[in-house]
């Protein structure tokens, strides 16, 4: 810390102040980045910290409604569903944040190659991305879950094929609008290959909208992961997975057991709202006219 | 004769627009249907299937054949509206589409419309009124609607209409037991039972379909308001519409001729997006009310592996869906007055 020159603390201390600034303006923004955290933390510490083993099944003690000794109850063998929830947490962010960023890594390079250098390459790629999106998405995964065999992985991979679309197109309309910008012309000049050029001066310049997308797309790809293990795809039973809890607390909501059902749908509530409100508000911080 | 009839070149070209979308959907679905890991052979023989009877369905399904000769052929079955054999219901899956096909789109169709239906008015009066009750209403509902898991609003509105307040029918299907399902003309309960004129039985279906559609139509509704308030608020801001009141034109006129008409593109553009959530959610929506639709037939398939099954419904899926957003666009085609004129 110090060997920081005078320069590096004033540009620190410029970036903090609208940081705080921003902050400041829009506390549901602040709000959200709370949210945030409490989800990353959970996903951290959640399984060390839970009062219960969630896998841990009690006959006697089944189908409680909540109480002191079980905050969400338990379900029908017993397990505590507080700390099935929490647990949950880790596998459903992680399949999630894996598929945004396979689709964020390859919606980038297919965009960067169909902006840049435009031709067949654009065509192909703009003709298969209409034909992902001919089909209606949360079908599509379906098929291809049922394609590529029953598992976690081939959930994150059918998410992030219905995600690249998104990002391929925002990626190749950035690049394509900046190909023959000034400073990419100087920087040819000044001796850059093409790869250069399009790494370090156009790329990053997609970047901020592209945090925007991941942010919202977040929510939506634990909404789909989610939605997929509530059909019975994916995550076998015994794993706590907000879905699969959804989906096994279904039955017995009928005869009045809410809350096997409701917390892990509240707590999936709870992370797609929040990625939904920072989206919005990155989208403020980035691009405050697209506000609506 | 084209030339003189620029609306319908304009009707001509969304149609053949469709024509390589179709072909890459087909594309798509054959390498689903191909892409199963290790030998499609032996998942299509089935679970209790011995080397003989593999290599017999392999020959019968010309999967022995090179990769594009398959295509030629699946494409030939798909023409005569063959999406091959179910391995739960013995039965064609396209026989079993197209008899489940009615009480999905009887769903999702009434769930869209009662979307369309709450979402444009909220959207424009949230427009017209910014910063009152509506507007504050309109925000809380798409902010909600977009979180929602559409299983999970389906399992809270059971829970609250069902169990606590006993005012909706057993979450089970299209009809109750105690009514008998109406004869079958469109496959639409609530249509062929007004034919018949049994107007009980088209209560009961109504009961029925009051709380899915419901579900439904909250997730898609979210999208559409979100869309008409932000396009609203453009359009009552552009100078034509300063214009108009400056031309002494009555709020009315202004508001509904000027700005909504030109508002409704982009409404119309997220309509396709909006349709595609709606399809998807249908699914989700079918499994929860134990709906019998394609939706609730294919996770069925998916339970036991039944992949012609599943295929087919992706399939169909897909070509509703292209369908969907081809009529609104040849909707929109019509309505527009611009559309095809400017193509002169």
């Amino acid at each position: 810390m110090s060997d920081l020159s005078a320069t590096d603390l004033t540009r620190r201390q410029g970036t903090l102040d609208h940081v705080i600034y921003v902050l400041r303006a829009n506390p549901v923004t602040l709000i959200a980045f709370c949210m945030f955290a409490f989800l990353i933390l959970s996903a951290l510490f959640g399984p060390a910290l839970v009062p219960y083993d969630p896998l841990a099944t009690n006959a006697g003690n089944s189908l409680q409604p909540p109480s002191w000794s079980h905050w969400f109850g338990t379900d029908q063998i017993g397990r505590d569903v507080f700390s099935r929830v929490i647990v949950a947490t880790r596998l459903d962010l992680t399949i999630s944040v894996a598929a945004v960023a396979i689709s964020f890594v390859v919606g980038s390079i297919l965009g960067c190659i169909a902006g840049y250098w435009g031709g067949w390459p654009d065509v192909i790629l703009n003709r298969f991305l209409d034909t992902i999106m001919a089909f209606p998405l949360f079908v599509l995964a379906m098929g291809i879950v049922a394609a590529l065999g029953n598992s976690i992985e081939n959930i994150i991979y059918a998410t992030a094929i219905i995600n690249m679309p998104f990002y391929a197109r925002l990626v190749r309309a950035e690049v394509n609008i900046r190909r023959d910008a000034g400073f990419v012309r100087a920087a040819k000049l000044a001796g850059s290959s093409d790869l250069r050029v399009l790494a370090t001066q156009i790329f990053p310049n997609a970047l901020p909208p592209m945090m925007v997308q991941v942010s919202l797309n977040l929510g939506w790809a634990i909404l789909n992961a989610a939605g997929l293990s509530f059909i019975g795809l994916g995550v076998s039973p015994p794993t706590a997975e907000w879905g699969i809890m959804v989906a096994e607390g279904a039955n017995f909501i009928v005869s009045g057991e809410w809350w096997l059902a409701v917390f892990p749908g509240l707590w999936l509530m709870f992370a797609v709202f929040t990625f939904n409100l920072l989206g919005d508000g990155l989208r403020d911080i980035v691009d405050p006219r697209k506000r609506t | 004769m084209l030339a003189a009839a620029p609306r319908l070149r304009a009707v001509l070209m969304r149609l053949a627009q469709a024509v390589p979308v179709v072909a890459g959907v087909v594309v798509i679905s054959f390498l689903l249907t191909r892409a199963l890991p290790g030998d499609p052979a032996v998942y299509f023989a089935g679970v209790a299937a011995d080397e003989a009877s593999i290599e017999q369905t392999r020959v019968a399904m010309g999967l022995d054949k090179p990769l594009p000769v398959q295509f030629v052929h699946y494409v030939g079955d798909l023409l005569q509206g063959d999406l091959g054999q179910s391995l739960s219901s013995g039965r064609p899956v396209a026989t079993d589409l197209a008899n489940r096909l009615p009480a999905s789109l009887e769903l999702t169709l009434t769930a869209l419309f009662l979307a369309v239906v709450i979402a444009v008015p909220l959207g424009v009066l949230a427009a017209t009124r910014p910063g009152t009750w509506v507007d504050h209403l309109c925000r809380v509902l798409v902010t909600a609607g977009v979180s929602l898991p559409t299983f999970f609003t389906g399992i809270l509105l059971i829970y609250i209409f069902y169990y606590l307040a006993g005012i909706a029918p057993s979450p089970l299907g299209r009809l109750d037991f105690i009514y008998l399902s109406p004869d079958h003309v469109t496959g639409f309960y609530l249509i062929d039972a007004a034919l018949m004129g049994d107007w009980e039985t088209w209560r009961g279906a109504a009961e029925q379909l009051v709380l899915p559609a419901a579900t439904l139509a909250l997730f898609t509704l979210a999208p559409i308001a979100r869309m008409t308030r932000a396009a609203m608020l453009t359009a009552l801001s552009s100078d034509f519409i300063r214009t108009a009141r400056a031309a002494g034109l009555s709020g009315g006129t202004v508001l509904y001729r000027y700005a909504f008409r030109n508002a409704l593109l982009p409404v119309v553009t997220t309509l396709g997006m909006v349709f595609s959530f709606a399809l998807g959610a249908n699914v989700l929506v079918e499994k929860v009310f134990a709906w019998p639709g394609i939706g609730s037939y294919a996770v069925e398939a998916l339970v036991v592996s039944d992949y012609a099954a599943v295929q087919g419904f992706v399939l169909v899926m897909a070509l509703l869906f292209v369908t969907l957003n081809l009529l609104i666009d040849l909707l929109y085609t019509v309505i527009d007055p611009r559309i095809g004129f400017d193509a002169q």
